[in-house]
């Protein structure tokens, strides 16, 4: 081979990338054929480079931090909607901690304590949440269900870490009117809203279990509401409306089923 | 689908590159979270249908390299690179881990422009003219810096045993 047609270090690299037409990775595979000690050295950088693309592999799989995902819902854009928006949440997590704080100095004589105490706090939350939003008019619900579901659907699901699909209530006669954001002891909830045709609104709630045990089905009385709620790790779920029993868990079975569906 | 939502794609990527880059959780979080701020403040400058991904890794390489120039000048009697080798957590050996043990070693050997584009192009897979453009030099130089950091690399593993002093850790 003449002195024209070394190749040098760059090429045999770009060769490992797949950086060269046909006609060049040939000229390469031939050099490497009749240089073992190039060949040697190619087979090295290989070996690194499939090794440096398993690092960190893991981390593809985690769910990120929340304060990463907060950065990108609470920045400010010029949009008024969006500015609106933050401002709402800034709110609403000042009446949901007035409202714990209120459930937390209760249950603080009551006798429950641990687990327990916060599994009330939960419902008392997803309640409070309810009756705050359920009396807006124009402003329910944060992301609407006709104009734009899959970013609420998508939006909520980021926020809390899991596939959300808000289930259809179609046929029990309530229609998905949107959802929200909702700040629960400064981790993130998302609310869905639902309203029938006489204009009775209803609130699925679900947040991360951080500190609660599991419980099976439940219903609580509380704020002037309804609310069937249960605890599956990692998240707990509460179905709230002020509706009789027999049909609020009725409804729960539904959401129940629709939500424990097999992950999408 | 906004543009949020796309760079909220991209975050599991950038978490795993600044790990690799750091070897510290937390430190590889801050730096994460430093460029999607920055990225939001300056999302207006995006423009739509250009490749998002080397657009925040750009903006990620670019506070790495802030960082590391003001931690240097803090220890501005050492001019390598103390102030990320320091940040580089061991974590405990597992079997077949060793090899990566050493790789990550030797990759903390490396300057820091010859660390960007290995790994830019040996993690990320980026092609030649991507991460020229995230590091903004010309092709030549992607080139010229990858040959020179991979063959490095290639030393630092064949020569010193790295392995002597890790078999012994728990």
């Amino acid at each position: 081979m003449s002195i024209e047609d070394r190749i040098d270090d760059t090429e045999l690299h770009a060769y490992l990338d797949g950086e060269l037409g046909e006609e060049e990775s040939r000229a390469v595979e031939a050099w490497l054929a009749a240089h073992p000690d190039d060949a040697a050295r190619v087979a090295a950088w290989r070996g690194q480079k499939n090794a440096l693309a398993g690092l960190g592999e893991e981390i593809l799989d985690e769910t990120p931090p929340e304060r990463m995902t907060r950065a990108l819902d609470a920045a400010p854009l010029p949009a008024t909607r969006r500015d609106r928006a933050s401002w709402m949440r800034a709110a609403a997590a000042l009446v949901v901690f007035v409202a714990g704080a209120a459930a937390g100095w209760w249950l603080h004589g009551s006798g429950l304590t641990g687990a327990a105490t916060r599994e009330v706090v939960f419902v008392d939350r997803a309640a409070g949440a309810h009756v705050v939003f359920t009396r807006e008019r124009r402003h329910a619900v944060e992301a609407r269900a006709d104009k734009e579901e899959r970013h609420l659907v998508r939006w909520l699901s980021r926020r809390l870490g899991r596939n959300l699909n808000p289930p259809s209530l179609d046929g029990a006669g309530f229609r998905l009117i949107g959802g929200r954001l909702v700040a629960d002891d400064g981790g993130p909830a998302a609310q869905f809203m639902y309203q029938d045709s006489e204009k009775r609104r209803l609130t699925i709630y679900v947040r991360r279990a951080r500190d609660v045990k599991n419980v099976a089905f439940r219903i609580a009385e509380t704020r002037g509401v309804s609310a069937f709620y249960w605890i599956e790790k990692p998240y707990a779920y509460a179905l709230i409306g002020k509706m009789e029993r027999q049909e609020l868990l009725k409804l729960g079975r539904l959401v129940f089923d629709h939500l424990n569906a097999p992950a999408r | 689908m906004s543009l949020r939502d796309d760079i909220a794609d991209e975050i599991p990527r950038l978490r795993r590159y600044a790990w690799v880059l750091l070897r510290d959780t937390t430190a590889a979080d801050d730096l994460v979270q430093d460029c999607l701020e920055r990225a939001i403040s300056r999302e207006h400058l995006f423009q739509p249908g250009t490749n998002l991904r080397a657009w925040l890794f750009t903006i990620m390489h670019n506070l790495h390299v802030n960082a590391i120039t003001r931690a240097r000048r803090m220890v501005s009697a050492d001019p390598t690179h103390e102030a990320v080798d320091e940040r580089r957590a061991v974590s405990p050996a597992q079997g077949d881990r060793l090899l990566l043990r050493d790789l990550e070693r030797a990759l903390a050997a490396l300057s820091v422009e010859q660390q960007a584009v290995v790994l830019l192009i040996g993690v990320e897979g980026l092609t030649y003219k991507e991460a020229a453009g995230v590091l903004d030099v010309p092709i030549g130089t992607i080139m010229s810096r990858l040959a020179r950091g991979r063959e490095k690399l290639r030393r630092l593993m064949d020569g010193e045993d790295p392995e002597s002093k890790t078999g012994k850790t728990p």
